[in-house]
Protein backbone atom coordinates (compact mmCIF):
# COMPACT_ATOMS: atom_id res chain seq x y z
CA UNK A 1 0.00 0.00 0.00
CA UNK A 2 1.66 3.39 -0.97
CA UNK A 3 1.53 5.96 1.41
CA UNK A 4 -0.80 8.97 0.47
CA UNK A 5 0.69 12.07 -0.15
CA UNK A 6 -1.32 14.08 2.31
CA UNK A 7 -0.23 11.99 5.23
CA UNK A 8 3.56 12.86 4.42
CA UNK A 9 2.24 16.19 4.39
CA UNK A 10 0.21 16.35 7.58
CA UNK A 11 3.32 14.50 9.11
CA UNK A 12 5.42 16.74 8.02
CA UNK A 13 2.97 19.94 9.57
CA UNK A 14 3.01 18.27 12.48
CA UNK A 15 6.96 17.56 12.72
CA UNK A 16 7.34 21.12 12.15
CA UNK A 17 4.72 22.86 14.75
CA UNK A 18 7.25 20.37 16.78
CA UNK A 19 9.97 21.44 15.96
CA UNK A 20 9.96 24.88 15.93
CA UNK A 21 10.01 25.99 20.05
CA UNK A 22 12.49 22.94 20.61
CA UNK A 23 14.96 24.88 18.36
CA UNK A 24 13.68 28.48 19.61
CA UNK A 25 14.45 27.01 23.48
CA UNK A 26 17.96 25.52 21.86
CA UNK A 27 18.44 29.25 20.30
CA UNK A 28 17.35 31.11 23.14
CA UNK A 29 14.33 32.99 21.57
CA UNK A 30 11.86 31.94 23.90
CA UNK A 31 9.78 34.67 21.93
CA UNK A 32 8.89 31.66 18.73
CA UNK A 33 7.28 29.33 21.55
CA UNK A 34 4.32 31.64 22.42
CA UNK A 35 4.42 31.86 18.70
CA UNK A 36 3.91 28.08 18.23
CA UNK A 37 1.73 27.84 21.08
CA UNK A 38 -0.50 30.71 19.02
CA UNK A 39 -0.67 28.25 16.40
CA UNK A 40 -1.46 25.14 18.03
CA UNK A 41 -4.61 27.06 20.08
CA UNK A 42 -5.83 28.94 16.57
CA UNK A 43 -5.43 25.70 14.66
CA UNK A 44 -7.78 23.26 17.33
CA UNK A 45 -10.22 26.50 17.19
CA UNK A 46 -10.31 25.79 13.31
CA UNK A 47 -10.54 22.31 13.90
CA UNK A 48 -13.38 22.85 15.80
CA UNK A 49 -14.97 25.31 12.93
CA UNK A 50 -14.02 22.61 10.64
CA UNK A 51 -16.29 20.26 11.56
CA UNK A 52 -19.66 22.25 11.05
CA UNK A 53 -18.18 24.16 7.92
CA UNK A 54 -15.78 21.84 6.29
CA UNK A 55 -17.95 18.38 7.07
CA UNK A 56 -20.81 19.84 7.63
CA UNK A 57 -21.11 23.14 5.04
CA UNK A 58 -22.24 25.17 7.79
CA UNK A 59 -20.79 28.61 7.66
CA UNK A 60 -20.80 29.87 11.19
CA UNK A 61 -20.15 33.00 11.38
CA UNK A 62 -20.08 32.79 14.84
CA UNK A 63 -17.67 30.48 16.41
CA UNK A 64 -16.00 33.19 18.30
CA UNK A 65 -18.53 32.90 20.72
CA UNK A 66 -17.94 29.46 21.88
CA UNK A 67 -14.01 30.99 21.59
CA UNK A 68 -14.95 33.42 24.08
CA UNK A 69 -17.19 30.94 26.24
CA UNK A 70 -13.72 29.14 26.19
CA UNK A 71 -11.89 31.75 27.06
CA UNK A 72 -14.49 33.64 30.07
CA UNK A 73 -14.91 30.25 31.41
CA UNK A 74 -10.79 29.97 32.33
CA UNK A 75 -10.60 34.10 33.07
CA UNK A 76 -13.78 33.45 35.32
CA UNK A 77 -12.70 30.44 37.46
CA UNK A 78 -9.59 31.82 37.32
CA UNK A 79 -10.24 35.14 39.01
CA UNK A 80 -12.65 33.59 41.65
CA UNK A 81 -9.92 30.76 42.48
CA UNK A 82 -7.54 33.60 43.15
CA UNK A 83 -10.49 35.89 45.22
CA UNK A 84 -11.52 33.07 47.18
CA UNK A 85 -14.79 33.91 46.69
CA UNK A 86 -17.51 31.34 45.40
CA UNK A 87 -19.28 32.20 42.03
CA UNK A 88 -23.22 32.18 42.06
CA UNK A 89 -24.51 28.70 43.35
CA UNK A 90 -21.26 28.66 45.94
CA UNK A 91 -19.83 26.69 43.22
CA UNK A 92 -15.92 27.17 43.86
CA UNK A 93 -12.89 28.87 41.70
CA UNK A 94 -10.49 26.85 40.35
CA UNK A 95 -6.72 27.12 38.47
CA UNK A 96 -6.51 23.34 37.63
CA UNK A 97 -6.97 23.38 33.64
CA UNK A 98 -8.90 20.08 33.55
CA UNK A 99 -11.52 21.03 35.29
CA UNK A 100 -11.88 24.95 33.77
CA UNK A 101 -12.00 22.61 30.57
CA UNK A 102 -14.76 20.73 32.27
CA UNK A 103 -16.67 23.40 32.72
CA UNK A 104 -15.96 25.48 29.69
CA UNK A 105 -16.39 22.60 27.33
CA UNK A 106 -20.37 21.88 28.67
CA UNK A 107 -20.97 25.40 28.81
CA UNK A 108 -20.26 25.63 25.22
CA UNK A 109 -22.25 22.77 24.36
CA UNK A 110 -25.17 24.09 25.88
CA UNK A 111 -24.86 27.38 24.38
CA UNK A 112 -24.31 25.70 21.00
CA UNK A 113 -27.47 23.50 21.06
CA UNK A 114 -29.19 26.81 21.70
CA UNK A 115 -28.27 28.76 19.11
CA UNK A 116 -28.24 25.98 16.78
CA UNK A 117 -30.88 24.58 17.52
CA UNK A 118 -32.68 27.67 15.70
CA UNK A 119 -29.82 28.51 13.46
CA UNK A 120 -30.37 25.41 11.91
CA UNK A 121 -33.81 25.88 10.76
CA UNK A 122 -32.40 28.41 8.17
CA UNK A 123 -29.35 28.09 5.85
CA UNK A 124 -27.04 29.80 3.75
CA UNK A 125 -26.80 33.43 3.86
CA UNK A 126 -29.27 33.38 6.86
CA UNK A 127 -27.70 31.20 8.84
CA UNK A 128 -24.52 33.21 8.67
CA UNK A 129 -26.42 35.93 9.83
CA UNK A 130 -28.66 34.21 12.61
CA UNK A 131 -24.71 32.79 14.21
CA UNK A 132 -23.15 36.39 13.88
CA UNK A 133 -26.44 38.05 15.72
CA UNK A 134 -26.17 35.41 18.34
CA UNK A 135 -22.69 36.22 18.43
CA UNK A 136 -23.11 39.87 18.50
CA UNK A 137 -25.46 39.12 21.18
CA UNK A 138 -23.41 37.47 23.84
CA UNK A 139 -20.11 40.00 22.66
CA UNK A 140 -22.09 42.82 23.77
CA UNK A 141 -23.38 40.95 26.99
CA UNK A 142 -19.17 40.45 27.85
CA UNK A 143 -18.88 44.30 27.34
CA UNK A 144 -21.72 45.25 29.63
CA UNK A 145 -20.85 42.93 32.47
CA UNK A 146 -18.70 44.88 34.84
CA UNK A 147 -17.71 42.18 37.46
CA UNK A 148 -15.83 40.68 35.03
CA UNK A 149 -14.25 43.28 33.80
CA UNK A 150 -17.00 44.18 31.14
CA UNK A 151 -15.15 46.31 28.10
CA UNK A 152 -11.60 46.08 29.96
CA UNK A 153 -11.57 42.10 30.58
CA UNK A 154 -10.06 40.11 32.48
CA UNK A 155 -6.25 39.39 33.27
CA UNK A 156 -5.45 36.04 34.66
CA UNK A 157 -2.60 36.64 37.58
CA UNK A 158 -0.91 33.57 37.10
CA UNK A 159 -1.06 31.19 33.93
CA UNK A 160 -3.70 28.08 35.33
CA UNK A 161 -1.98 24.65 36.15
CA UNK A 162 -1.95 20.88 34.84
CA UNK A 163 -1.08 18.12 37.30
CA UNK A 164 2.21 17.51 37.21
CA UNK A 165 3.02 20.37 34.86
CA UNK A 166 4.85 23.77 35.32
CA UNK A 167 2.59 25.66 33.03
CA UNK A 168 4.32 28.52 34.09
CA UNK A 169 7.54 27.73 31.32
CA UNK A 170 6.23 28.28 27.85
CA UNK A 171 7.22 24.87 26.31
CA UNK A 172 5.28 22.76 28.75
CA UNK A 173 2.54 24.94 27.95
CA UNK A 174 2.95 24.80 24.14
CA UNK A 175 3.24 20.69 24.48
CA UNK A 176 -0.17 21.06 26.55
CA UNK A 177 -1.45 23.23 23.37
CA UNK A 178 0.23 20.99 20.91
CA UNK A 179 -1.09 17.39 22.59
CA UNK A 180 -4.72 18.75 22.50
CA UNK A 181 -4.50 19.65 19.11
CA UNK A 182 -3.49 16.41 17.94
CA UNK A 183 -6.04 14.97 19.76
CA UNK A 184 -8.64 17.70 18.04
CA UNK A 185 -7.16 16.70 14.79
CA UNK A 186 -7.84 12.93 15.66
CA UNK A 187 -11.05 13.43 17.09
CA UNK A 188 -11.99 15.42 13.32
CA UNK A 189 -10.62 12.33 11.57
CA UNK A 190 -12.21 9.93 13.30
CA UNK A 191 -15.74 11.80 12.76
CA UNK A 192 -15.20 12.11 9.56
CA UNK A 193 -14.70 8.37 9.26
CA UNK A 194 -17.61 7.41 10.72
CA UNK A 195 -21.26 6.82 10.26
CA UNK A 196 -22.18 10.09 11.56
CA UNK A 197 -19.44 11.52 9.33
CA UNK A 198 -20.85 9.87 6.13
CA UNK A 199 -24.35 11.55 7.36
CA UNK A 200 -22.88 15.27 7.95
CA UNK A 201 -21.15 14.45 4.52
CA UNK A 202 -24.20 14.10 2.80
CA UNK A 203 -26.36 16.29 4.44
CA UNK A 204 -23.69 18.98 3.19
CA UNK A 205 -23.62 16.91 -0.39
CA UNK A 206 -27.34 16.86 -1.00
CA UNK A 207 -29.71 17.45 2.14
CA UNK A 208 -32.80 15.92 0.08
CA UNK A 209 -30.78 12.56 -1.11
CA UNK A 210 -30.12 12.42 2.57
CA UNK A 211 -34.18 12.85 3.83
CA UNK A 212 -34.51 10.35 0.47
CA UNK A 213 -32.87 7.73 2.28
CA UNK A 214 -34.30 8.34 6.21
CA UNK A 215 -32.11 10.47 7.74
CA UNK A 216 -33.22 14.07 9.00
CA UNK A 217 -30.78 16.44 8.59
CA UNK A 218 -31.23 18.71 11.25
CA UNK A 219 -30.60 16.27 14.03
CA UNK A 220 -27.14 15.64 12.21
CA UNK A 221 -26.37 19.36 11.97
CA UNK A 222 -27.45 20.26 14.88
CA UNK A 223 -24.75 17.62 17.38
CA UNK A 224 -21.83 18.45 14.36
CA UNK A 225 -22.65 22.05 15.53
CA UNK A 226 -22.42 21.39 19.20
CA UNK A 227 -19.43 19.31 18.91
CA UNK A 228 -17.53 21.62 16.63
CA UNK A 229 -18.29 24.51 19.26
CA UNK A 230 -16.98 22.05 21.85
CA UNK A 231 -13.54 22.17 20.82
CA UNK A 232 -13.30 25.72 19.68
CA UNK A 233 -14.10 26.78 23.26
CA UNK A 234 -11.18 24.16 24.60
CA UNK A 235 -9.34 26.11 21.91
CA UNK A 236 -10.64 29.36 24.01
CA UNK A 237 -9.76 28.18 27.27
CA UNK A 238 -5.88 27.76 26.09
CA UNK A 239 -5.60 31.03 24.61
CA UNK A 240 -7.35 32.43 27.62
CA UNK A 241 -4.68 31.02 29.71
CA UNK A 242 -2.04 31.66 26.60
CA UNK A 243 -2.65 35.50 26.79
CA UNK A 244 -3.06 35.54 30.77
CA UNK A 245 -5.86 37.79 29.93
CA UNK A 246 -9.99 37.39 28.46
CA UNK A 247 -11.62 40.17 26.97
CA UNK A 248 -14.97 40.54 24.64
CA UNK A 249 -12.35 40.66 21.56
CA UNK A 250 -12.08 37.08 21.72
CA UNK A 251 -16.06 36.97 21.33
CA UNK A 252 -16.24 39.60 18.60
CA UNK A 253 -16.95 38.83 14.72
CA UNK A 254 -13.06 39.50 13.67
CA UNK A 255 -12.57 36.61 15.91
CA UNK A 256 -15.38 34.69 13.95
CA UNK A 257 -14.05 35.51 10.21
CA UNK A 258 -10.53 34.94 11.92
CA UNK A 259 -11.40 31.39 12.03
CA UNK A 260 -12.99 30.96 9.27
CA UNK A 261 -10.21 32.32 7.04
CA UNK A 262 -7.79 29.47 8.68
CA UNK A 263 -9.99 27.20 7.93
CA UNK A 264 -10.32 28.47 3.91
CA UNK A 265 -6.65 29.38 4.05
CA UNK A 266 -5.75 25.60 4.75
CA UNK A 267 -8.29 23.79 3.20
CA UNK A 268 -11.64 23.27 4.14
CA UNK A 269 -12.79 19.67 5.24
CA UNK A 270 -9.20 18.91 5.54
CA UNK A 271 -7.98 17.24 8.90
CA UNK A 272 -4.57 18.90 9.02
CA UNK A 273 -6.16 22.01 7.05
CA UNK A 274 -6.61 24.20 10.26
CA UNK A 275 -3.10 23.72 10.74
CA UNK A 276 -1.55 24.83 7.84
CA UNK A 277 -4.13 28.03 7.52
CA UNK A 278 -3.09 28.95 11.34
CA UNK A 279 0.74 29.09 10.52
CA UNK A 280 0.30 31.19 7.41
CA UNK A 281 -1.53 33.30 8.94
CA UNK A 282 -0.17 33.72 12.07
CA UNK A 283 3.26 33.68 10.36
CA UNK A 284 1.86 36.64 7.97
CA UNK A 285 0.87 38.86 10.96
CA UNK A 286 3.88 37.94 12.74
CA UNK A 287 6.61 38.92 9.68
CA UNK A 288 4.52 41.24 7.59
CA UNK A 289 3.07 42.80 10.87
CA UNK A 290 6.48 44.06 11.58
CA UNK A 291 7.15 45.53 8.83
CA UNK A 292 3.70 46.70 8.24
CA UNK A 293 0.41 47.84 9.96
CA UNK A 294 -1.51 46.88 6.94
CA UNK A 295 -0.52 43.56 6.78
CA UNK A 296 -4.13 42.55 6.44
CA UNK A 297 -4.20 43.79 3.08
CA UNK A 298 -1.28 40.91 2.36
CA UNK A 299 -3.56 38.71 3.91
CA UNK A 300 -6.31 39.46 1.67
CA UNK A 301 -4.63 39.09 -1.06
CA UNK A 302 -3.33 35.59 -0.41
CA UNK A 303 -6.63 34.97 0.71
CA UNK A 304 -8.06 36.20 -2.53
CA UNK A 305 -5.17 33.53 -4.39
CA UNK A 306 -6.61 30.75 -2.29
CA UNK A 307 -9.99 31.11 -3.22
CA UNK A 308 -9.43 31.94 -6.87
CA UNK A 309 -6.79 29.38 -7.62
CA UNK A 310 -6.46 26.73 -4.80
CA UNK A 311 -9.71 25.78 -3.96
CA UNK A 312 -8.66 23.08 -1.76
CA UNK A 313 -6.34 25.76 0.56
CA UNK A 314 -2.76 25.18 1.68
CA UNK A 315 -3.22 21.45 1.64
CA UNK A 316 -4.94 21.08 -1.27
CA UNK A 317 -1.92 23.00 -2.92
CA UNK A 318 0.26 20.13 -1.38
CA UNK A 319 -1.61 17.06 -1.43
CA UNK A 320 -3.81 17.04 -4.03
CA UNK A 321 -7.41 16.93 -4.08
CA UNK A 322 -9.46 15.46 -1.06
CA UNK A 323 -10.49 12.33 -1.05
CA UNK A 324 -13.76 10.42 -0.57
CA UNK A 325 -13.34 6.55 -0.17
CA UNK B 1 -58.12 -8.70 -2.95
CA UNK B 2 -54.48 -7.80 -1.39
CA UNK B 3 -54.24 -5.11 1.46
CA UNK B 4 -52.97 -2.34 -0.74
CA UNK B 5 -49.84 -1.73 0.43
CA UNK B 6 -49.68 2.25 -0.31
CA UNK B 7 -53.18 4.61 -0.43
CA UNK B 8 -53.54 7.51 -1.29
CA UNK B 9 -57.13 9.09 -0.18
CA UNK B 10 -59.35 12.10 -1.35
CA UNK B 11 -56.06 13.85 -1.81
CA UNK B 12 -56.06 17.79 -2.15
CA UNK B 13 -53.56 20.45 -2.53
CA UNK B 14 -54.46 23.92 -3.93
CA UNK B 15 -51.87 27.07 -4.46
CA UNK B 16 -54.07 29.93 -4.12
CA UNK B 17 -56.67 29.68 -6.66
CA UNK B 18 -55.06 26.54 -8.61
CA UNK B 19 -55.83 22.96 -7.98
CA UNK B 20 -52.80 21.07 -8.17
CA UNK B 21 -54.31 17.98 -6.58
CA UNK B 22 -57.52 17.40 -6.40
CA UNK B 23 -59.52 14.77 -4.79
CA UNK B 24 -57.13 12.44 -5.89
CA UNK B 25 -57.38 8.77 -4.82
CA UNK B 26 -55.25 5.91 -5.63
CA UNK B 27 -53.61 2.65 -4.52
CA UNK B 28 -50.70 0.84 -4.91
CA UNK B 29 -51.14 -3.27 -4.46
CA UNK B 30 -48.32 -5.49 -3.66
CA UNK B 31 -46.34 -7.21 -6.99
CA UNK B 32 -47.84 -4.62 -9.08
CA UNK B 33 -46.82 -1.50 -11.02
CA UNK B 34 -49.09 1.29 -11.17
CA UNK B 35 -48.37 3.51 -13.83
CA UNK B 36 -49.43 7.84 -12.91
CA UNK B 37 -49.48 9.24 -16.43
CA UNK B 38 -50.57 13.04 -17.97
CA UNK B 39 -49.43 16.32 -19.74
CA UNK B 40 -47.23 18.59 -18.07
CA UNK B 41 -48.30 20.22 -14.75
CA UNK B 42 -51.41 18.01 -14.45
CA UNK B 43 -49.82 17.58 -11.19
CA UNK B 44 -47.86 14.02 -11.08
CA UNK B 45 -44.61 15.97 -9.32
CA UNK B 46 -46.89 17.70 -6.61
CA UNK B 47 -48.19 14.49 -5.67
CA UNK B 48 -45.59 12.61 -5.62
CA UNK B 49 -43.96 15.20 -3.21
CA UNK B 50 -47.10 14.78 -0.94
CA UNK B 51 -47.06 11.09 -0.80
CA UNK B 52 -43.29 11.45 0.17
CA UNK B 53 -43.53 14.27 2.49
CA UNK B 54 -41.57 17.18 1.02
CA UNK B 55 -45.37 18.74 0.42
CA UNK B 56 -47.94 19.15 2.83
CA UNK B 57 -51.38 18.41 1.94
CA UNK B 58 -54.48 20.72 2.71
CA UNK B 59 -56.39 17.60 3.25
CA UNK B 60 -56.72 13.87 2.47
CA UNK B 61 -54.62 11.00 4.05
CA UNK B 62 -52.20 8.71 3.01
CA UNK B 63 -51.66 5.33 4.41
CA UNK B 64 -48.31 3.47 3.59
CA UNK B 65 -47.66 -0.63 5.35
CA UNK B 66 -51.28 -0.12 7.49
CA UNK B 67 -50.66 3.13 8.75
CA UNK B 68 -51.39 6.90 8.87
CA UNK B 69 -48.17 8.12 7.64
CA UNK B 70 -49.29 12.03 6.17
CA UNK B 71 -47.87 13.69 9.81
CA UNK B 72 -44.75 11.73 9.33
CA UNK B 73 -41.73 14.27 8.21
CA UNK B 74 -40.25 12.64 4.98
CA UNK B 75 -37.46 10.96 6.71
CA UNK B 76 -39.62 8.84 8.82
CA UNK B 77 -41.43 8.05 5.40
CA UNK B 78 -38.55 7.11 4.04
CA UNK B 79 -37.62 4.91 7.11
CA UNK B 80 -40.65 3.24 6.90
CA UNK B 81 -39.69 1.68 3.44
CA UNK B 82 -40.77 4.55 0.97
CA UNK B 83 -38.36 4.96 -1.42
CA UNK B 84 -38.58 7.35 -4.04
CA UNK B 85 -36.11 7.93 -7.32
CA UNK B 86 -35.62 11.73 -8.54
CA UNK B 87 -36.98 13.42 -12.24
CA UNK B 88 -33.28 14.33 -12.14
CA UNK B 89 -31.08 11.91 -10.02
CA UNK B 90 -30.44 13.17 -6.66
CA UNK B 91 -27.28 11.28 -5.45
CA UNK B 92 -24.10 12.86 -3.00
CA UNK B 93 -21.81 13.59 -5.74
CA UNK B 94 -18.43 13.38 -3.78
CA UNK B 95 -19.12 10.47 -2.47
CA UNK B 96 -18.52 6.76 -4.58
CA UNK B 97 -21.49 4.77 -5.84
CA UNK B 98 -20.73 2.21 -3.03
CA UNK B 99 -20.78 5.27 -0.26
CA UNK B 100 -24.02 6.62 -1.67
CA UNK B 101 -25.19 3.15 -0.98
CA UNK B 102 -23.80 2.53 2.25
CA UNK B 103 -25.60 5.44 3.39
CA UNK B 104 -28.67 4.20 2.79
CA UNK B 105 -27.50 0.68 4.61
CA UNK B 106 -27.15 3.01 7.31
CA UNK B 107 -30.05 4.63 7.64
CA UNK B 108 -32.19 1.08 7.56
CA UNK B 109 -29.88 -0.09 10.59
CA UNK B 110 -30.68 3.26 12.45
CA UNK B 111 -27.27 3.99 13.34
CA UNK B 112 -26.34 7.50 11.83
CA UNK B 113 -25.14 8.74 15.44
CA UNK B 114 -21.96 6.32 15.87
CA UNK B 115 -19.07 8.26 16.34
CA UNK B 116 -15.92 6.18 16.54
CA UNK B 117 -15.70 3.16 14.16
CA UNK B 118 -14.80 4.04 10.31
CA UNK B 119 -17.56 2.94 7.53
CA UNK B 120 -14.71 1.96 4.97
CA UNK B 121 -14.06 -1.02 6.92
CA UNK B 122 -17.75 -1.79 8.14
CA UNK B 123 -18.85 -4.93 6.44
CA UNK B 124 -22.08 -4.51 7.38
CA UNK B 125 -22.19 -1.36 5.77
CA UNK B 126 -20.53 -1.96 2.65
CA UNK B 127 -21.84 -5.84 2.42
CA UNK B 128 -25.31 -5.02 1.47
CA UNK B 129 -24.27 -2.04 -0.82
CA UNK B 130 -22.26 -4.09 -2.71
CA UNK B 131 -24.94 -6.96 -3.12
CA UNK B 132 -27.64 -3.70 -4.60
CA UNK B 133 -25.04 -2.54 -7.08
CA UNK B 134 -24.17 -5.56 -8.47
CA UNK B 135 -27.99 -6.46 -8.81
CA UNK B 136 -28.48 -2.93 -10.71
CA UNK B 137 -24.95 -4.06 -12.49
CA UNK B 138 -23.01 -1.35 -10.95
CA UNK B 139 -20.45 -3.03 -9.47
CA UNK B 140 -17.86 -2.56 -11.81
CA UNK B 141 -18.08 1.39 -10.87
CA UNK B 142 -18.83 1.34 -7.49
CA UNK B 143 -15.78 3.16 -6.47
CA UNK B 144 -16.17 5.58 -8.83
CA UNK B 145 -17.30 9.23 -7.37
CA UNK B 146 -21.36 9.41 -8.01
CA UNK B 147 -20.26 13.19 -10.23
CA UNK B 148 -18.68 11.14 -12.71
CA UNK B 149 -21.15 8.55 -13.25
CA UNK B 150 -23.33 8.70 -16.36
CA UNK B 151 -26.85 9.73 -16.78
CA UNK B 152 -27.66 6.37 -16.71
CA UNK B 153 -25.58 5.18 -14.15
CA UNK B 154 -27.13 7.51 -11.49
CA UNK B 155 -30.49 6.03 -12.50
CA UNK B 156 -28.68 3.07 -11.71
CA UNK B 157 -27.57 4.06 -8.54
CA UNK B 158 -30.87 5.60 -7.18
CA UNK B 159 -32.77 2.21 -7.82
CA UNK B 160 -29.49 0.34 -6.13
CA UNK B 161 -29.89 3.20 -2.90
CA UNK B 162 -33.88 2.42 -2.84
CA UNK B 163 -33.24 -1.05 -2.72
CA UNK B 164 -30.71 -0.85 -0.08
CA UNK B 165 -33.21 1.13 2.08
CA UNK B 166 -35.21 -2.16 2.22
CA UNK B 167 -37.92 -0.27 0.11
CA UNK B 168 -41.70 -1.72 0.95
CA UNK B 169 -43.15 0.67 -1.90
CA UNK B 170 -40.78 2.36 -5.07
CA UNK B 171 -41.97 5.80 -6.18
CA UNK B 172 -40.28 6.24 -9.63
CA UNK B 173 -40.69 10.09 -11.02
CA UNK B 174 -39.40 9.45 -14.74
CA UNK B 175 -37.01 6.83 -14.74
CA UNK B 176 -36.38 7.08 -18.12
CA UNK B 177 -36.27 10.34 -18.60
CA UNK B 178 -33.18 11.25 -20.87
CA UNK B 179 -32.11 7.17 -21.76
CA UNK B 180 -31.45 6.63 -24.74
CA UNK B 181 -33.42 4.27 -27.06
CA UNK B 182 -31.22 0.95 -25.48
CA UNK B 183 -31.09 2.52 -21.78
CA UNK B 184 -34.70 2.36 -21.76
CA UNK B 185 -35.02 -1.16 -22.74
CA UNK B 186 -32.52 -2.09 -20.22
CA UNK B 187 -34.39 -0.22 -17.38
CA UNK B 188 -37.95 -1.21 -18.65
CA UNK B 189 -36.49 -5.41 -18.17
CA UNK B 190 -35.16 -4.36 -14.81
CA UNK B 191 -38.24 -2.68 -13.52
CA UNK B 192 -40.35 -5.82 -14.65
CA UNK B 193 -38.03 -7.82 -12.03
CA UNK B 194 -38.12 -5.09 -9.12
CA UNK B 195 -42.06 -5.48 -8.89
CA UNK B 196 -41.25 -8.78 -7.30
CA UNK B 197 -39.59 -6.98 -4.33
CA UNK B 198 -41.74 -3.94 -4.00
CA UNK B 199 -44.73 -2.78 -5.79
CA UNK B 200 -43.79 0.42 -8.28
CA UNK B 201 -46.02 3.84 -8.69
CA UNK B 202 -44.37 4.91 -11.50
CA UNK B 203 -44.66 8.57 -13.17
CA UNK B 204 -43.73 8.26 -16.87
CA UNK B 205 -44.05 9.42 -19.91
CA UNK B 206 -42.63 7.03 -22.42
CA UNK B 207 -45.80 5.05 -23.28
CA UNK B 208 -43.66 2.22 -24.46
CA UNK B 209 -42.66 1.54 -20.89
CA UNK B 210 -45.87 2.19 -19.34
CA UNK B 211 -47.66 -0.25 -22.06
CA UNK B 212 -44.65 -2.54 -21.52
CA UNK B 213 -44.78 -1.94 -17.22
CA UNK B 214 -47.91 -1.45 -16.42
CA UNK B 215 -50.56 -3.17 -14.27
CA UNK B 216 -53.00 -0.28 -14.34
CA UNK B 217 -52.70 2.85 -15.35
CA UNK B 218 -54.04 6.30 -13.59
CA UNK B 219 -54.46 9.26 -15.96
CA UNK B 220 -54.19 12.77 -14.11
CA UNK B 221 -55.07 15.88 -15.73
CA UNK B 222 -55.47 19.33 -14.07
CA UNK B 223 -55.25 17.90 -10.58
CA UNK B 224 -58.00 15.00 -11.01
CA UNK B 225 -57.70 11.47 -11.89
CA UNK B 226 -59.74 11.41 -14.89
CA UNK B 227 -59.46 7.55 -15.32
CA UNK B 228 -57.84 4.68 -14.24
CA UNK B 229 -57.95 1.15 -15.17
CA UNK B 230 -55.97 -1.58 -16.89
CA UNK B 231 -53.64 -0.68 -19.56
CA UNK B 232 -56.36 -1.98 -22.09
CA UNK B 233 -59.35 0.12 -20.58
CA UNK B 234 -56.94 3.09 -20.48
CA UNK B 235 -55.93 2.37 -24.28
CA UNK B 236 -59.65 2.31 -25.24
CA UNK B 237 -60.80 5.26 -23.21
CA UNK B 238 -62.12 8.45 -25.24
CA UNK B 239 -61.76 11.34 -23.15
CA UNK B 240 -58.19 10.08 -22.46
CA UNK B 241 -57.26 9.17 -26.33
CA UNK B 242 -58.62 12.58 -27.11
CA UNK B 243 -56.73 14.49 -23.50
CA UNK B 244 -53.24 12.86 -24.08
CA UNK B 245 -52.66 9.89 -25.91
CA UNK B 246 -53.64 11.91 -29.05
CA UNK B 247 -52.71 9.27 -32.35
CA UNK B 248 -50.01 7.79 -30.57
CA UNK B 249 -52.19 5.36 -29.24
Amino acid sequence: MTVRRETIVNIALAALLLAVPLVALWASQPFYVTLATRIAILALAAVGLNIALGLGGLVSFGHAAFFGIGGYAAGILASHAISGEPLALGIAGTNQMPLIWLVAVPVAGLAAAAIGAISLRTSGVYFIMITLAFAQMLYYFAISWPAYGGEDGLSIALRNQFPGVNTLRPLPFFLICYALLLAGIGLFAMLRGSRFGAALQAARQNPVRLTAVGIAPYRIRLVAFILSAMLTALAGALYADLNRFVSPSMMSWHMSGELIVLVILGGVGRAFGPLAGAMLFVLMEHYLGGLTERWQLFLGLVLLAVVIFARGGVLGLLAGKARHG
Amino acid sequence: MAEPVLEVVRLTKNFGALKATDNVSLDLRPGEIHALIGPNGAGKSTLIHQICGTLAPDSGEIRFAGRRIDMLDAAARARLGLARTFQVSSVAAEFSALRNVMLAVQARQGSSFRFVRPVLHDASLAGPAMHELERVGLAARAHIPAAELSHGERRQLEIAIALAMGARAFLLDEPMAGMGPEGSQALTAFLDRLRGDAPILLVEHDMNAVFALADRISVLVYGRIVASGTVEEIRRDPEVRRAYLGEEA
